[in-house]
């Protein structure tokens, strides 16, 4: 079993028994998809809701909305049936809850990435989304399963 | 005319370094005051990073930190966004309350009030350096305080500088309190509008 690490504003693939690891989401959105039947599993860490919003950002990773429709693209290029794609989401945190403006960046993130995957058709089967703490994640792409570590709030598995 | 912190001259840097060192000074001044104790202080180091490049050098992002936010209002905008390590934290939280066993994972509504209003002693240091220097008005926020791993704080000023600029001016300070070596991380983030003005008001808008 290799780990994989996933860095902030990135994506990566990779196949079970391997897994996917990005740190320290805050307001930051985890997208991990997977097709289990072929343990094809995929992660993606966006920062901000809409590339449309900064149109001289040219990384499309960054991006809710362009970084989710090229990690669900990799995943088909990579075998991965349409059909059986599942997604678990985590992050989207208000790291700060006094100084936030009207809707926090991490509302408007999990907001643009449940709007992202229900355009694509992926079903969102877990989330550990909002509230006001950071969390680690790792995806095991021989299960599909989502474990999500905190400093303060305990670890859980979805 | 400085569109983006990337068109900073070095006279510019120096100016912004200079700002650094005397809002430093005022901290150090202030929390010895405070703790009652004389402080050492090396000169600090005053850098323009990328945000990346500043969560990196930072250390590890899954690292459990204090961070405190202030928001700046009035003639500048922007934030400041202290970083706090345990050894810290502790210092002060201890001196100030007396010695007891302190831990980041077990902090009290006390302890997190102490070090709030720290925050504010020490942001009001660098932010009366810039208002005096420049002859500005700014309005700091009330602090907000979080314990929290190091990367998951800095999406705070990461995310919103990704939506308007790129650069953050990285204080670090090393006290010396009772022999007693600290370190203290802070970032100074004025808006690129701000940091124009500030220039202007300095007299090296154009140097």
């Amino acid at each position: 079993m290799n780990k994989i690490i996933v860095g902030i504003s990135d994506q990566k693939l990779c196949k079970s028994p391997d897994v996917l690891v990005t740190y320290a989401l805050g307001s930051c959105v985890g997208i991990c998809m997977i097709d289990k039947a072929l343990g094809i599993a995929g992660l993606a860490h966006i920062m901000l809701p809409d590339s449309s919003a900064i149109p001289n950002d040219h990384n499309k990773f960054k991006f809710a909305d362009t970084g989710i429709k090229l990690l669900y693209d990799s995943m088909i290029k990579s075998g991965a049936a349409a059909s059986r794609i599942t997604a678990k989401i985590a992050g989207g945190a208000n790291m700060f809850a006094t100084t936030s403006p009207a809707m926090s960046i991490g509302d408007r993130n999990v907001e643009a990435t449940k709007k992202m995957l229900a355009k694509l058709g992926v079903p969102i089967i877990a989330s550990d989304t909002g509230l006001n703490y950071g969390r680690t994640v790792s995806f095991n792409a021989a299960d599909g399963s989502l474990e999500i570590m905190s400093s303060l709030k305990g670890n859980k598995t979805i | 005319m400085i569109n983006s912190y990337d068109d900073l001259s070095p006279v510019q840097l120096d100016v912004l370094k200079e700002i650094g060192n005397i809002g430093s000074g005022n901290a150090a001044t202030a929390l010895s005051q405070l703790l009652n104790r004389s402080i050492d202080m090396q000169v600090p180091q005053v850098r323009l990073m990328d945000v990346a490049d500043a969560i990196e050098s930072l250390g590890s992002p899954d690292k459990l930190v204090v961070g405190i936010l202030i928001r700046l209002k009035g003639d500048a905008d922007g934030m400041i966004m202290f970083l706090l390590e345990e050894a810290f934290a502790k210092t002060i939280v201890t001196g100030l309350t007396g010695e007891r066993p302190f831990s980041l994972y077990e902090m009290s509504a006390d302890d997190i009030s102490v070090l709030s209003e720290i925050g504010n002693i020490m942001g009001g240091s660098y932010v009366n350096a810039i208002a005096d220097l420049g002859g500005m008005t700014i309005d700091m926020s009330v602090p907000a305080l979080t314990t929290d791993m190091l990367g998951a704080i800095m999406t705070v000023p990461a995310t919103e500088l990704s939506e308007a600029y790129e650069k953050v001016l990285m204080i670090s300070e090393q006290f010396l309190i009772d022999s007693v070596e600290i370190q203290s991380d802070m970032l100074l983030i004025p808006t690129v509008e701000s940091l124009r003005t500030l220039l202007g008001k300095l007299g090296v808008a154009d140097q």
